[in-house]
């Protein structure tokens, strides 16, 4: 390291790894992951989403999993928070399917609107 | 680079490790592995966590969710549970913290315990517990080596001192002096050779906070000595580690290593014309040494014996050149004012003594274990609301302030402030921040006895008064505990404790006499029970208790 | 000297010496390496140490003995340090050393026959979040009882 910009550099590259415990609001991908969630394929949408963010290396995304929302039939269900603006839920997600929430939603962010199944 | 989608924060802190930390991580990989969640979850082992009462305990982000207390069990039930399947085990949770995403998941957290989080304010103990201490990068990402930077490429020498200066930021290894004061002297100073000191002799009875920021956040120290060497214009640094703190020692040298591989270390830092080195040396078992000029001589190759001063080593320390003698927490506080300037600093804490402390809280107390508030938090607040209360509801005795060299405050002194200037006032001091809280089943003559056999083991033996002081004081105590002693020692403690505090060479022998005064002070009854032959709690064995005496 | 188990004579005291002899103030980490060889500091070794670095035997023998970490004699092979200060007392430190004392029949600052353990006292380990503590040789024990000391003096 020869000087302060070099500094930054590495500060930003380093970011990327610790940036899921920081305590700022970010977007967040919540994945349905009951027993319901994941016999439907929930896994495969889950790594889906995870090697498209970490290809388009979108390091401010918080992904997490939660259980069975109750509507079974929907799964594997994708729920996408971005600040400010209501949660939208999305049904039936394959693998592909979660790759176009990627770059659709939260890269240019157009609701994928054929879709949703709700709005909280 | 690989995003991961949660982080597993394995608390690596000694007690845990004690506990089976590292049996419960081994466990919780293959776990993970069988899940075949190894790509989305990394599992990090860090330094301290905080509640080591409570451990072996590790935090689960994104959700922030604390599990404590930890079983192999438990690790089966978090994979499973948790990780697998995105639920929080709320019947092994041990506290949240606040973070957006766990109050998706509603929250189970029983106040009291949320209390150990929110009146805690982390300045020295930023990193402790959310980075891997083994990991130079991971410290960079935190804003990490950025105010050495600045100080380097955007301020002159005499700027920094300044800054430090205007924050008010006192000594955190017992004195208080204030640090910029100390910087100023010897940067004033002209000399082919300065030196900047890191003293991690900690050895304050009661206290571990610096092996804990050492085992946690070593870069946060080097870091700070870095730019203490370019405030006063000093090219060497040493750290002096006590040699029973293995892991401390380790992670310091791996830290230097890496920071001297990334050039933030070494010559010519950052592109300038600033050249700093850090040494890490080892003491060997003398409490002693952690008196800076002990300590100097100890650094030279001698016996930890101390100098008589002045001249103060910022004048003519190690190898009679300038010196600074810092201790861990306040280096640790340097980058932080640097970064966020003395404004913000001293918008922490109280007036006179501003920032924060970290303080250990230890004996009757329900969450032992280390805390970092803003300066001036009440005894009270440390007891009943950050340390959980004393168990079994029982009666608060009192407390001694600032180890074993502090005084001993009673229940009237709960509501008073904690900070250098008050603490003094009544006969006690802040010290090292290390708390030892005694319930009413304690007898003080029986505390006091250990407190004076520690001081009767660890004088150097340089200086009369201390030598010879230290083992009469215990001997006086013992006999009291004995119910051989009469009105006439109690005479000759208070006198002895006088001479002592005006004529000893360095703090060991002066403070030594502290608790004992105080509860000479505050505790006169039991005093006069030992006398009658009495020990009200039942613990000297020789005498009867009071009740049935009456 | 009545030493049986130990060769003072190992090659690499004086590889030791060579290595801290231009650093000055490096006693204290030289007798560190150096007691690592036999455990403790022998009289022939401090006598050696001496003449190496050119500096008296008192000095050597001073330092030596200053330091609590630093042996002048033999001990067991395991030492067993049991923290007496303050926080440890209040959490019961005493009923730990009684339990110590009766399995292993030694009191503090003795050797047991068979050379294995020397018990002793130590001032603050800085473990008392866990206190009681003790610290046999490298490795750190807390949470202790009388009961659970014993368990762990089993492993030995």
């Amino acid at each position: 390291m020869k000087s302060l910009e070099d500094l930054k550099k590495v500060r930003e590259q380093a970011r990327q790894m610790t940036g899921l415990r920081g305590d700022q609001e970010q977007t967040k991908i919540i994945v349905g992951m009951g027993t319901c969630g994941i016999a439907a394929g929930a896994r495969e949408t889950m790594k889906a989403i995870l090697d498209e963010l970490n290809k388009r290396n979108l390091t401010e995304v918080t992904i997490t999993q939660t259980g069975c929302l109750g509507l079974c039939e929907q799964e594997p269900i994708v729920e996408v928070e971005v600040p400010g603006e209501p949660r939208i839920i999305y049904g039936k997600i394959s693998a592909e399917k979660a790759r176009q929430i990627v770059s659709k939603h939260l890269v240019n962010n157009n609701i994928i609107g054929e879709w949703v199944i709700g709005r909280k | 680079m690989t995003i991961y989608r949660s982080h597993v924060l394995v608390c690596g802190g000694t007690p845990c490790v004690l506990k089976g930390a590292r049996t419960l991580k081994d466990l919780l990989l293959k776990e993970i592995e069988r899940y075949q969640l190894s790509d989305e979850i990394r599992v990090v082992e860090t330094g301290c966590l905080g509640p080591c009462d409570d451990g072996p305990v590790l935090i689960v982000y994104p959700e922030g969710a604390m599990y404590s207390k930890l079983k192999p069990t438990d690790i089966l039930k978090i994979v499973e549970h948790h990780l697998l399947k995105g639920r929080i085990v709320e019947e092994l949770v041990f506290r949240e913290r606040k973070s957006s995403a766990g109050a998706l998941q509603g929250s189970a957290v029983p106040l009291e315990q949320e209390k150990y989080l929110s009146l805690q304010k982390r300045v020295v103990l930023r990193n402790c517990g959310r980075i891997n201490p083994d990991s130079i990068d991971e410290y960079i990402a935190n804003n990490g080596y950025l105010a050495l930077g600045q100080a380097v490429t955007t301020l002159t020498s005499d700027q920094v001192v300044k800054i430090v200066a205007d924050s008010k930021l006192q000594g955190r290894g017992g004195a208080g002096f204030p640090t910029g004061l100390k910087w100023s002297f010897t940067a004033k100073t002209t000399s082919d050779q300065k030196y900047i000191i890191c003293n991690a002799d900690e050895g304050e009875p009661g206290t571990f906070k610096d092996r804990l920021i050492m085992e946690g956040d070593p870069h946060g120290i080097i870091e700070g000595m870095a730019i203490a060497g370019y405030a006063v214009g000093a090219s060497q640094g040493i750290i002096y580690i006590r040699g029973e703190y293995g892991l401390s020692i380790e992670r310091m040298k791996n830290a230097i290593k890496q920071a001297t591989d990334y050039g933030l270390l070494g010559k010519k830092i950052l592109g300038t014309e600033f050249n700093f080195e850090i040494d890490v040396r080892s003491g060997a078992g003398a409490y002693v040494c952690g008196e800076e000029t002990a300590l100097i001589e100890s650094l030279e190759g001698n016996r930890g014996e101390p100098r008589v001063k002045p001249p103060f080593p910022g004048i003519a320390g190690l190898w009679g050149k300038p010196t600074i003698v810092n201790n861990v927490e306040t280096l640790a506080n340097i980058a932080p004012i640097i970064l966020n300037g003395p404004e913000w600093f001293r918008s922490i804490g109280t007036e006179n003594c501003p920032g924060t402390k970290v303080f250990t809280m230890l004996g009757d107390i329900n969450n032992q274990g280390l805390v970092e508030v803003p300066m001036g938090i009440t005894l009270r607040e440390i007891v009943y609301e950050v340390g959980g209360g004393i168990p079994g509801g029982r009666g608060f005795k009192m407390a001694q302030t600032g180890g074993t060299s502090g005084g001993c405050l009673p229940s009237e002194f709960l509501d008073m402030p904690m900070d250098y200037d008050t603490l003094s006032k009544v006969g006690s001091a802040l010290g090292s921040g290390a708390m030892l809280i005694i319930d009413d089943t304690h007898c003080i003559v029986d505390v006091l006895k250990s407190f004076m056999k520690f001081f009767c083991h660890e004088s150097c033996g340089k200086c009369t008064p201390c030598r010879e002081g230290t083992t009469r004081l215990y001997e006086i105590v013992l006999a009291l505990s004995e119910g051989t002693a009469t009105d006439t020692e109690i005479q000759l403690l208070k006198e002895l404790s006088g001479a002592m505090q005006l004529s000893a060479l360095c703090g060991l022998g002066q403070s030594a006499p502290n608790s004992l005064l105080t509860c000479l002070n505050f505790f006169a009854d039991e005093f006069q029970a030992h006398l009658n032959g009495q020990c009200p709690s039942g613990i000297c064995k020789n005498l009867t208790i009071e009740s049935e005496a009456v | 000297m009545t030493v049986t188990s130990c060769n003072i004579q190992k090659p690499n005291l004086g590889e030791v010496i060579e290595k801290y002899k231009e650093f000055p103030g490096s006693l204290l980490d030289l007798l560190h390496e150096v007691q690592e060889i036999d455990g403790y500091l022998s009289r022939d070794v401090m006598q050696q140490i001496a003449e190496g670095l050119g500096i008296s035997e008192s000095k050597v023998y001073g330092v030596a003995t200053f330091y609590s970490l630093f042996k002048t004699a033999p001990t067991g092979q395991f030492i067993i340090r049991i923290c007496e200060s303050a926080p440890c007392h209040i959490r019961g430190a005493q009923e730990v050393l009684e339990a110590i004392e009766e399995t292993l029949g030694i009191k503090p600052g003795e050797t047991t026959l068979d050379g294995k353990f020397t018990l002793e006292f130590t001032s603050c380990l800085g473990l008392c979040g866990v206190a009681p503590a003790i610290m046999i040789n490298d490795q750190v024990y807390g949470n202790l009882t009388s009961d659970r000391v014993k368990e762990v003096l089993l492993n030995f």
